[in-house]
C-alpha cells in the first residue's frame, strides 16, 4: 500500500515556480497542509513573544534597572502572555491535531476542509491583527501602541478612562477574531473523530491521542463561547457606551474576572490535555508496551474535562468571595489532581517492565513526567485558599505556570516535533543535537524556573517593571535571566536542527520507531490523500497486529 | 475488552530469563537509591541555596511569608507547612517511582529482538492509585477549609482599629474613620498583644482600578476592586515596619505603589494618632509657599487641613511630614527629593498620575519650604 503511495506521489511533481507553490499553500484545504502552517505560524509566534520575555527578563536582572520604560515593559508582558496561549500554544496543538487525527483515525481529510482552512486563516488574521496595535494602537490619541493592560485584562483597567487609545481594540478584538477560528476548528475535530473513522476503529480502538484532542475540542467548544461573549460586551463598553463593566456607573469588575477564568482555567487544561495525547503515544512506544489502562486513562481525561470547567474562580481566592465559595473552589481544583495523578501513574505503569529506549522524544517525555509532577503539587499548594492569598499573584505564580506550560506543555511539544518530524518532513530530526538541545533546555528551564518561585514566597508580586533592592530578591532574579537565556540558547540549537535535517537529514522511511498507530503505515510525508485505501483495524494498534501475526492485540479486544 | 497480562510469544522464554540473568537487584536498588537520592540532595540545595541567595537578615527588609508577625499569616504558615509536608511526600514517592522506572527498566546495549511483556493494565493496581489520592485530597480539604473559615469569618473584636484603605494609581489613602484620621501609603496599627487583641480590620476599597493589599508577614492579599468593598485583618504581635506593595496589576506604576505599615507600640500608637488629629501649624516660614500651593492646581489634587485645598485625587498632605516617604514609598521623604518629584514626577515614577508642575525656582523653593513644615 505504502510504495505504492510514494510511486503516485513522485509522478504527482512537476517542477512548480515559487508562486505556484505559495499559491497552493494560502488556498490549499488539506488538513496536512494546514497542519504544517498552524505549526510555522506558531512558531513564528514563539520567536516573537520569545524575544519579548528576554526583554522583561533583562529589565529585572537588577533592581531599578532602567533598560525599558515601564509603559514599554508593561506592554511586553501583556503581549507575551496574549501571543504565547493564543498564538503559539492553541495553534502549535491545533496543528498537530490536524496533521495527525485523520491520519491516525485511518481518513483522508478533516470533515470540513474548507472550514478548517477558513479557521486557520481566521487563527492567523487575529494573530497580525494583535501585532498591527504596534503600528495602529496609538490613534489619534498618542497613548501608546501594543496593549498593556496584562493577558487577563482585567476591568475596569480596560475602560476607555484607563486604556485610551486603540491598543485595548487591537487586544479584544484579535482574541474575537482568533476564538471563532478557533471554534471552526473544534468543530472540526470533533465531527472528524465522531463520523470519519475507518472500518474497525470503535470508539475504544481510537488512539488515546484522538480521545484526548476529542475532549479538547469539546471544551474548546464550550468555553471559547463565554470568552467571546466578554470580549463583546468590553466592545459595547467601550464603544457603544455600555457599564457591563464599568464600576463608575454601577458595572461589576468582578463580573469580568468569572467570564474570563471560566474561560482561562479550562483554556489550560485545553492546553495541557494535548501535551497528555502526545505522551501516550511517545512513552508506550519508547517502552515498547501498549498504554496502561486504556479505558481508565479515556475515563480521566473526560473526568478532568468536566472538573476543570468547575474551578475556575481559584484564580479569584483573593477577590473577597465568601469563605463557602472559596472552600467550593478549593475542592474542586483538589479534586481535578485526582484523575490527572492516574494519568501520571498510568504512563508510569505504561514504562514499567518496559524496555525504554531514550531517543530525544522519549527525554524530553520524561522531563515532562517530572516537571509536570511538581507543576501539580504547586497547584495542589495554590489550591488551598489561605496559602492561595500569600502566593496568588506572586512570582510563585508565575513560576507555576510557567512549570505547565514550559516544562509540561513545552516539553510535550518537543517530543512530539521529534517523534512526528520524520513523518510530517520524511526526515530524521539529528538525535545528537536533540540531545544537546534537551540537555540545555533543561538545565535552563531548571534555573530559571526553579529558582522564579522564591521570590514570590519572598513577596515579589508579578508584572512589576522594576523592584526595591534589599528585599532579598536581586540574585535570584538574576540567576532567572540567565536560566532564561541558556533556554533562548537551546531554542537555537533546536531551530539548528529543523533547518539542517530538513535538507541533510536521514532519510525517515514509513516507520521511523517500529510504531504501532495508522500515521506510520503511509510514506514519509504522507501522500495528498493519506491511504489508497482505506484501512481496516482490528484492535488499538493495527501496525502490532500486522507486524505480529502470531500473536495480534485483536485476540485480546 | 481484556485486563489480561501477556507475555510476547515470540520472546517470551528468553525475555524472563534474561530479566533474571542482568540484572542484579540489589545493585539496582543501590544505583536507584543513590541516584534518586542525589536528585532529591540536588533539589534540596538548590532551593536552599535560593533561600540562602535571598540573605534573609532579621530586620524584616525581606517581606518573606514565612516570616509571619501577625495571627492571619501565621495560620498561613501553619496550613502551608501542612500542605508541604503532603505534597512534599506524593513529590517523593513519585519521583523515587519514576527514578526507578528509568533506570530500571532502561533497554540495554545486548537487548536484541523481541518485546518486553506486554501489559495492558490492572484494575487493582489502577483502584489503588485512585482511592489513595482521593484519601489525601480529603485530608487535605479539611484542614483547607477550617483554615478559610478560622481567617475569613473570624469576629471584629470591639477594641478593633477600624481602618478604610482605597487603592488608587499609584497610592493608598489610609482613613480611620472613629479617630478621624486620613493618611497615605504608611499605614500605621497597634500591636497586638494575644492577652488583649486589638486587630486592625481593614475595609478595602478602591478609586479607580483593581489593586491588591499585600504585606506577607501580616496577611494574605486581598484585592481592592471598584463597587466590590472587601475586609481583611492584621493582628501583629511585634512593633516594627512591614514592607508590601499592591499585588494586582492596576496600570503603569504598579511596580511602585508600595506599601509600608508601621506597627506601633499602644503608647507610640496613641501619640501618632494625637499628632495626625492635631490641626495644622500655620507657621510663618512657609507663607510664602502656602500661597503658591493655595494658587496654583496643586489643590485640585491634594488636602491640607485649614486651606483651600481639599482635592482627594492625590494624598493628603495635612501631616506629610510624618511620613517617611513619598511618591507611595518610590523616594525617601527628604527635601530634595520633594523639590524633584515636584518638579518632574517621572524621574522618581515615569508614569505616575502627578503632573509637573512648571514652577520657577522661588516658588518651588517657597513651596517646598511650606510642606516642610506640614509637621
Amino acid at each position: 500500500m505504502s510504495s505504492n503511495a510514494m510511486t503516485i506521489q513522485d509522478v504527482a511533481a512537476p517542477d512548480r515556480t515559487w508562486t505556484q507553490v505559495l499559491h497552493e499553500w494560502v488556498t490549499t484545504v488539506d488538513h496536512k497542509r494546514l497542519g504544517v502552517l498552524y505549526i510555522l505560524y506558531a512558531l513564528v509566534f514563539l520567536v516573537i513573544a520569545g524575544f519579548e520575555a528576554a526583554i522583561i527578563r533583562i529589565q529585572l536582572i537588577r533592581p531599578h534597572n532602567d533598560f525599558v520604560s515601564p509603559q514599554v515593559f508593561n506592554r511586553m508582558f501583556t503581549m507575551h502572555g496574549t501571543t504565547m496561549i493564543f498564538f503559539v500554544a492553541m495553534p502549535i496543538l491545533f496543528g498537530f491535531a490536524n496533521y495527525l487525527v485523520p491520519l491516525m483515525i485511518g481518513a483522508r481529510d478533516m470533515a470540513f476542509p474548507r472550514l478548517n482552512a477558513f479557521s486557520f486563516w481566521l487563527t492567523a488574521f487575529g494573530g497580525f491583527l494583535l501585532y498591527f496595535s504596534f503600528l495602529g494602537g496609538n490613534g489619534l490619541y498618542g497613548a501608546g501602541n501594543a496593549p498593556d493592560v496584562g493577558w487577563w485584562a482585567y476591568a475596569p483597567l480596560t475602560s476607555r478612562a484607563f486604556s485610551p487609545g486603540h491598543s485595548s481594540e487591537y487586544w479584544t478584538i484579535a482574541l474575537l477574531v482568533s476564538g471563532f477560528g478557533s471554534m471552526g476548528t473544534a468543530v472540526n475535530i470533533i465531527a472528524t473523530i465522531i463520523s470519519m473513522r475507518c472500518p474497525g476503529m470503535t470508539l475504544s480502538r481510537m488512539p488515546l491521542f484522538a480521545w484526548l484532542n476529542l475532549t479538547m475540542a469539546g471544551m474548546v467548544f464550550l468555553v471559547i463561547g463565554p470568552l467571546t461573549a466578554a470580549q463583546l460586551m468590553l466592545c459595547v463598553d467601550r464603544y457603544l457606551g455600555g457599564h457591563f463593566f464599568d464600576t463608575q456607573a454601577g458595572g461589576s469588575a468582578t463580573l469580568w474576572m468569572h467570564f474570563f477564568w471560566i474561560f482561562g482555567h479550562p483554556e489550560v487544561y485545553v492546553l495541557v490535555i494535548p501535551a497528555f495525547a502526545f505522551l501516550s503515544e511517545i512513552i508506550p512506544v519508547f517502552s515498547r508496551k501498549p498504554i496502561f489502562g486504556y479505558p481508565v486513562m479515556v475515563g480521566a481525561t473526560i473526568c478532568i474535562g468536566f472538573v476543570s470547567m468547575t474551578v475556575w474562580a481559584h484564580h479569584m481566592f483573593t477577590i473577597g468571595m465568601n469563605s463557602y465559595a472559596n472552600s467550593f473552589f478549593a475542592i474542586t481544583t483538589m479534586v481535578v489532581g485526582i484523575p490527572t495523578g492516574i494519568k501520571i501513574f498510568n504512563w508510569l505503569g505504561t514504562m514499567w517492565g518496559g524496555r525504554l529506549q531514550f531517543k530525544t522524544p522519549m527525554l524530553f517525555c520524561m522531563g515532562f513526567l517530572f516537571q509536570f509532577l511538581i507543576a501539580g503539587l504547586t497547584g495542589i499548594m495554590l489550591s488551598a485558599a489561605p496559602f492561595n492569598w500569600q502566593l496568588s499573584g506572586s512570582y510563585f505564580v508565575v513560576a507555576h505556570f510557567h512549570y505547565v506550560i514550559v516544562g509540561g506543555i513545552l516539553f510535550a511539544l518537543f517530543g512530539a516535533f521529534y517523534y512526528w518530524y520524520p513523518k510530517i518532513i520524511g526526515r530524521m530530526l539529528n538525535e545528537t543535537l536533540g540531545k544537546l538541545h534537551f540537555w540545555l533546555f533543561f538545565i535552563g528551564f531548571h534555573l530559571c524556573f526553579d529558582l522564579m518561585h522564591i521570590p514570590g514566597l519572598l513577596g515579589m508580586p508579578r508584572r512589576i517593571y522594576t523592584y526595591e533592592p534589599g528585599r532579598g530578591w536581586e540574585t535570584l532574579n538574576l540567576l532567572v535571566t540567565i536560566g532564561a537565556f541558556i533556554q533562548g540558547i537551546a531554542i537555537l540549537v533546536f531551530v539548528v536542527n529543523m533547518i539542517i535535517s530538513y535538507f541533510k537529514g536521514a532519510k525517515a522511511g514509513n516507520d521511523p520507531w517500529d510504531a504501532w498507530t495508522l500515521e506510520w503505515s503511509v510514506s514519509s510525508p504522507p501522500p495528498a490523500y493519506n491511504f489508497a485505501s482505506i484501512p481496516t483495524v482490528a484492535s488499538r494498534r493495527p501496525l502490532w497486529d500486522l507486524k505480529h501475526p502470531e500473536d495480534p492485540d485483536s485476540h485480546y479486544d | 475488552m481484556s485486563w489480561c497480562f501477556r507475555e510476547d510469544s515470540a520472546a517470551n522464554g528468553k525475555d524472563v530469563k534474561r530479566m533474571s540473568d542482568n540484572s542484579n537487584d540489589v545493585d539496582w536498588k543501590i544505583i536507584c537509591g543513590r541516584m534518586a537520592g542525589v536528585l532529591v540532595l540536588l533539589a534540596g540545595i538548590l532551593f536552599a541555596a535560593g533561600l540562602c541567595l535571598a540573605d534573609s537578615p532579621k530586620d524584616n527588609s525581606v517581606p518573606s511569608i514565612f516570616e509571619p508577625r501577625s495571627t492571619p499569616a501565621e495560620s498561613i504558615r501553619h496550613l502551608s507547612f501542612f500542605v508541604l509536608s503532603v505534597t512534599g511526600l506524593i513529590f517523593a514517592v513519585v519521583f523515587i517511582l519514576l527514578a526507578f522506572a528509568i533506570v530500571k527498566f532502561r533497554s540495554k546495549s545486548g537487548d536484541r529482538g523481541g518485546e518486553p511483556a506486554q501489559v495492558y493494565g490492572s484494575t487493582q493496581i489502577e483502584l489503588a492509585w485512585t482511592v489513595i489520592p482521593i484519601l489525601i485530597v480529603a485530608v487535605l480539604f479539611a484542614a483547607t477549609a477550617q483554615m478559610i473559615h478560622a481567617i475569613q469569618d473570624a469576629p471584629k473584636p470591639k477594641e478593633a482599629v477600624e481602618v478604610t484603605a482605597i487603592g488608587h494609581q499609584f497610592w493608598w489613602e489610609f482613613r480611620y474613620p472613629k479617630l478621624g484620621i486620613v493618611t497615605a501609603n504608611e499605614l500605621h496599627v497597634p500591636v497586638s498583644d494575644p492577652a488583649h487583641p486589638t486587630p486592625t480590620f481593614l475595609r478595602l476599597l478602591s478609586a479607580d482600578t483593581d489593586h491588591s493589599f499585600w504585606v506577607p508577614q501580616l496577611a494574605g492579599k486581598t484585592d481592592l476592586i471598584p463597587n466590590h468593598p472587601n475586609e481583611t485583618w492584621l493582628d501583629p504581635h511585634e512593633t516594627g515596619l512591614f514592607l508590601g506593595q499592591c499585588a494586582q496589576y492596576c496600570g503603569t506604576q504598579h511596580a511602585k505603589m508600595l506599601l509600608r505599615v508601621y506597627v506601633d507600640s499602644p503608647e507610640d500608637f496613641n501619640v501618632w494618632v494625637r499628632r495626625q488629629q492635631q490641626a495644622t501649624n500655620q507657621d510663618e516660614r512657609g507663607a510664602a509657599g502656602r500661597h503658591v500651593f493655595e494658587t496654583t492646581a496643586c489643590v485640585n489634587c491634594h488636602a491640607v487641613g485649614g486651606t483651600n485645598g481639599t482635592g482627594r485625587f492625590g494624598p493628603d498632605l495635612t501631616h506629610m511630614m510624618s511620613r517617611h516617604t513619598i511618591a507611595s514609598g518610590a523616594a525617601d521623604n527628604t527635601p530634595e527629593n520633594l523639590r524633584l518629584w515636584i518638579q518632574n514626577p517621572d524621574a522618581i515614577k515615569p508614569g505616575s498620575l502627578m503632573p509637573a508642575m512648571k514652577l520657577n525656582d522661588a516658588d518651588l523653593d517657597a513651596l517646598v519650604r511650606y510642606l516642610e513644615t506640614l509637621q
